[in-house]
């Protein structure tokens, strides 16, 4: 870490072995892993990659020797994590999500703590703690308690905390969820310098962007290895097949779900005022001037992502046709102000969480307030559907206070919480019934309205099914159809995607985009790059403050600089955060 | 509006009977504590070690003892010889109670005097002392009585005890009627407030607040699905007191139903307030704890209000325990009026009113 590492030094055997790895939980029928195999060897960042539930945390709690395989081998550095544990525990660094932080405790009270529980004493100790609050740059702040750090320098403080001790494997487990861009690069450029000094890391992510980052990826869904080796070979699996579609005169929202009707073509998305396409295979000289982008449309060859390899392997993309939207009225499109907030100011004691924010929205479109988590943004999202209030300001939903409102303003609108908040000891059906009863929906109505929504979201097979034993996937589909089922003008969806895979990240953003096509209004939060590029309109939400709004194209934009001609959403972020700070 | 409280009302039954761990914690206290409690809360005193230190040594004092020996409270009669032996007995807890007969005793009895006894007591077990000395002073009455006949009266009539509405002393009698209101206490704060600090902690309580739904009523809709299940309790006990335990229900239904609607409602109250300040389902279930062991003992139910000083008196008029064990008593055993049932009622409605718009202002600001 603090000398410069030689490359001959480095050993390049692995130093963790698997072998037909197996691990069943009693109370769920799918393995959690299914047999695996894979090494991870010293010197790179292995990434581990997936959806929620696709494996990862039970991969690193299995070769922390926190959990017994089912069956199978595991070996670190030769040893077994369950029957040598006090040595493996020696050599693995372990940093599980949302690292366990004292947050009553000072920085320097933390890494006190934690070299006492990994045995680091005396001149060690010292030694490891000036280095570590060197490397991580936190010498300034030893004296600040852990809960009033930020996020990312929490993530910074719980990787000083793995690094006592010295050890040579790293599992880090999501570190980088909801940290701020810059952060996260922070976070990225530490983890190059340790990798550089011989370490092994083993980076756990839900973001397949990060996937581009890493030596060597392990690409997991539903338990089972998908691909396993250098991302390029991923991505030159679907090399030449992905094309930009430009200047598109009207809806890129119809653009997209016609493109996608069109045989030789298995995904696409969203992407600003542009939509990205993937060919199938052997497509990649298909003819789409039959399918209608309008008359200024030119399509351009794009460049393979990650995730345009996982789409692949997947099989393709959901369809760009939304039955859901097929089934809702179309809202009178009213272009008109529909959700304002004028000087929104919320203050927790000293702490001001957001600080007198405007923005507008009108009608018919999608608007997302994207940052960092601890930004603001769910504080304001809070402030704007009427469950927090204002200290100051005025938040507006069409026209009416929600807060103060009569029940029958919020009977239009519809609300999806983080993590899709369902009855999850009630079926499927029993939740619809109750979300339908809550919004008045009654008899034939009702009945029609459950039945839709079965058909819908293919609850069919499901509908006596306990919502918490549904996948990941259905989850979403249900609280999403608990939310419209009262087909209400106005959606609220608070980080809607976070941690599906992209298959069905894409099927709920086509029932989304489906129903904006109707007139629906939509405000999203989320700290997703990618997904903001789905939206009309953003507001960057940072350390309380919305710090710029505009169409994502004109963000990029305004963050294009030589050197950095075509900015990515995130390079927008960290470039507006700079000069903001600035 | 209605057709949406049905909504809430209908989730939260499903929720709590939906599965079986969730029906299990509903039926099994009540029928451990049907099971436990009159057998072991009982307050009669039984097979106990009476100590006697008699200095007279007489034929008369021969004839008492034999006389306490006959008593179902003792089993067992200690005879000691000195005030050494006296304190060591009680101390070591040989015996409950220990009578001193002094040397003039039959002399008094023979003169026709008032004779005295003395009797010493366990202060760590006041309770059954204080029953026991009853039974000592019930023989000492009628020995006394018996042994004047005839003689001429130097004192007035001894005082005849008779037990009314539970003549022959049983003490289920008197722990039953209590365990319908304990039991539904407990279920009714539980599912309150457990119900409302999960939606919390799981996030489903800001789905309900951006509905339709007003504050208001989401408590409605929490605090019926609580009676119900209050109700429901409640009944189960007072059918296994009539007819397993054949206890003789005196007074009426409507009553006692009327005035239980009134108690849950107080219940609700508490319930909604404790989950309005907690944030997880964990800091609820702690907070009905601090509230139910206080209540418990403020009520009466295991010690008296009138032995307890007058500020901690006014107190228990704040628990909705204590008025309504009197009215279940009252009603079930001796047929309490609706007059009397009213007095003990308004207390009842003055709490749920007071707690209920704490719980309504506390969810207001919390929301803020």
């Amino acid at each position: 870490m603090g000398t410069d590492p030689t490359p001959s030094t480095i050993r390049t055997d692995p130093v963790v072995e698997i072998r037909q790895l197996q691990k069943l939980f009693k109370k769920t029928a799918k393995p959690a892993i299914e047999t695996l195999t894979m090494v991870i060897r010293p010197g790179k960042v292995t990434g581990l990659v997936g959806p929620d539930g696709a494996g990862k945390t039970t991969l690193l709690r299995l070769l922390a020797g926190l959990l017994h395989p089912t069956s199978g081998t595991v070996r670190v550095m030769g040893l077994d994590p369950i029957t040598d544990a006090e040595k493996v525990r020696s050599i693995i660094g372990y940093m599980p999500q949302k690292f366990g932080l004292y947050e009553d405790l000072t920085v320097l009270e933390n890494l006190e703590l934690y070299a006492a529980l990994r045995n680091v004493v005396g001149e060690r100790r010292e030694s490891d703690f000036s280095r570590l609050l060197a490397f991580t740059d936190l010498k300034t702040f030893t004296e600040r308690r852990a809960g009033k750090l930020s996020g990312g320098m929490k993530q910074k403080l719980g990787l000083a905390c793995t690094l006592l001790g010295t050890p040579q494997i790293l599992l880090l487990d999501e570190a980088s969820v909801g940290v701020d861009p810059i952060s996260r690069r922070e976070l990225w450029r530490m983890v190059q310098v340790l990798v550089d000094g011989g370490l092994a890391v083993v980076w756990s992510t839900a973001y397949l962007d990060e996937a581009e980052l890493c030596a060597e990826v392990l690409l997991l869904h539903e338990g089972r290895l998908l691909f396993d080796g250098p991302p390029s070979q991923l991505t030159d699996r679907v090399k030449g097949r992905c094309r930009l579609i430009r200047d598109i005169s009207g809806s890129r929202r119809q653009v997209l779900s016609r493109v996608l009707r069109c045989g030789s073509v298995m995904d696409g998305v969203v992407q600003g005022r542009n939509v990205r396409i993937l060919l199938k295979k052997g497509s990649e000289e298909a003819d789409l001037s039959q399918v209608d982008l309008g008359a200024s449309a030119r399509i351009d060859v794009g460049a393979a992502r990650f995730e345009d390899g996982f789409i692949d392997i997947l099989g393709g993309g959901p369809g760009g046709d939304s039955v859901l939207a097929e089934h809702i009225p179309r809202v009178p499109h009213a272009a008109e102000v529909v959700i304002e907030a004028r000087a929104l100011t919320k203050r927790f004691g000293d702490f001001t969480a957001a600080d007198h924010i405007d923005f507008s929205v009108h009608g018919g479109e999608i608007f997302g307030l994207l940052g960092p988590n601890g930004a603001g943004k769910s504080t304001t999202f809070k402030m704007m559907c009427g469950l927090l209030v204002p200290t100051s300001g005025i938040a507006t939903v069409m026209g009416i206070d929600l807060k103060r409102s009569a029940s029958e303003a919020r009977q239009r609108i519809g609300y999806m919480a983080q993590k899709f908040s369902l009855y999850g000891s009630l079926t499927v059906r029993q939740n619809l019934l109750f979300f339908a009863g809550i919004y008045g929906l009654q008899g034939d109505r009702k009945r029609e309205a459950i039945d839709q929504m079965i058909r819908v979201f293919a609850f069919e097979p499901l509908v006596n099914v306990i919502a918490d034993t549904l996948p990941l996937g259905f989850k979403q589909r249900l609280a999403l159809a608990c939310a419209v089922m009262h087909e209400p003008p106005i959606l609220f969806l608070d980080e809607p995607t976070s941690g599906v895979d992209p298959i069905t990240r894409r099927e709920f953003w086509t029932h989304i985009n489906g129903v904006v096509e109707k007139g629906v209004t939509v405000m999203v939060t989320t700290h997703f790059m990618d997904e903001a590029e789905y939206c009309d309109r953003i507001g960057l939400v940072y350390r309380g403050k919305l710090i710029a709004a505009g169409t994502p194209d004109e963000l990029k934009e305004k963050a294009a600089r030589p050197g950095l001609e075509d900015p990515t959403m995130e390079d927008a972020f960290i470039e507006l955060v700079q000069g903001y700070s600035a | 509006m209605h057709l949406r409280i049905i909504a809430l009302v209908i989730k939260e039954l499903q929720m709590l009977l939906g599965d079986a761990a969730g029906r299990r914690l509903l039926i099994m206290p009540v029928v451990l504590q049907l099971l436990l409690f009159p057998a072991a809360a009982t307050l009669e005193v039984k097979n106990n070690t009476l100590a006697v230190f008699d200095q007279d040594g007489g034929k008369a004092t021969a004839e008492l003892i034999q006389r306490f020996s006959q008593a179902q409270a003792f089993e067992r009669i200690l005879v000691i010889h000195g005030s050494d032996e006296l304190k060591s007995v009680i101390d070591e807890q040989r015996a409950l109670l220990a009578i001193v007969i002094p040397e003039d005793f039959s002399r008094r009895i023979a003169q026709g005097a008032n004779p005295r006894v003395q009797a010493i007591l366990d202060g760590r077990r006041s309770n059954s002392g204080q029953i026991a000395l009853g039974y000592i002073n019930q023989i000492l009455n009628q020995y006394q009585r018996e042994m004047m006949a005839g003689m001429e009266w130097v004192q007035s009539e001894p005082v005849t005890v008779r037990h009314w509405f539970n003549s022959n002393l049983k003490y289920h009698w008197f722990v039953l009627p209590s365990l319908v209101a304990t039991i539904t206490t407990a279920s009714t704060l539980i599912v309150t407030s457990l119900s409302l600090s999960r939606e919390r902690e799981q996030g489903t309580f800001d789905q309900l607040l951006v509905s339709p739904l007003t504050p208001g009523l989401i408590m409605v809709g929490k605090a019926i699905p609580a009676m119900l299940v209050g109700t429901v309790q409640g009944t189960i006990i007072l059918l296994a007191g009539i007819f397993v335990y054949g206890i003789p229900f005196q007074g009426s239904l409507v009553l006692l139903y009327g005035s239980m609607f009134f108690y849950l409602l107080s219940l609700v109250g508490f319930g909604l307030f404790i989950s309005s300040i907690c944030s997880t389902q964990q800091q609820a279930f702690l907070g009905v704890f601090c509230f139910m062991m206080p209540a418990v003992l403020l009520s009466g139910f295991s010690a008296p209000i009138e032995n307890m000083p007058t500020w901690m008196q006014w107190i228990t008029w704040g628990d909705p325990l204590r008025h309504f064990i009197v009215i279940v008593k009252g009603v079930f055993l001796k047929d309490m009026g609706l007059n009397q049932v009213a007095w003990h009622v308004l207390p009842l409605l003055v709490i749920a009113s007071v707690t209920l718009t704490a719980a309504n202002l506390s969810f207001r600001r919390r929301l803020g």
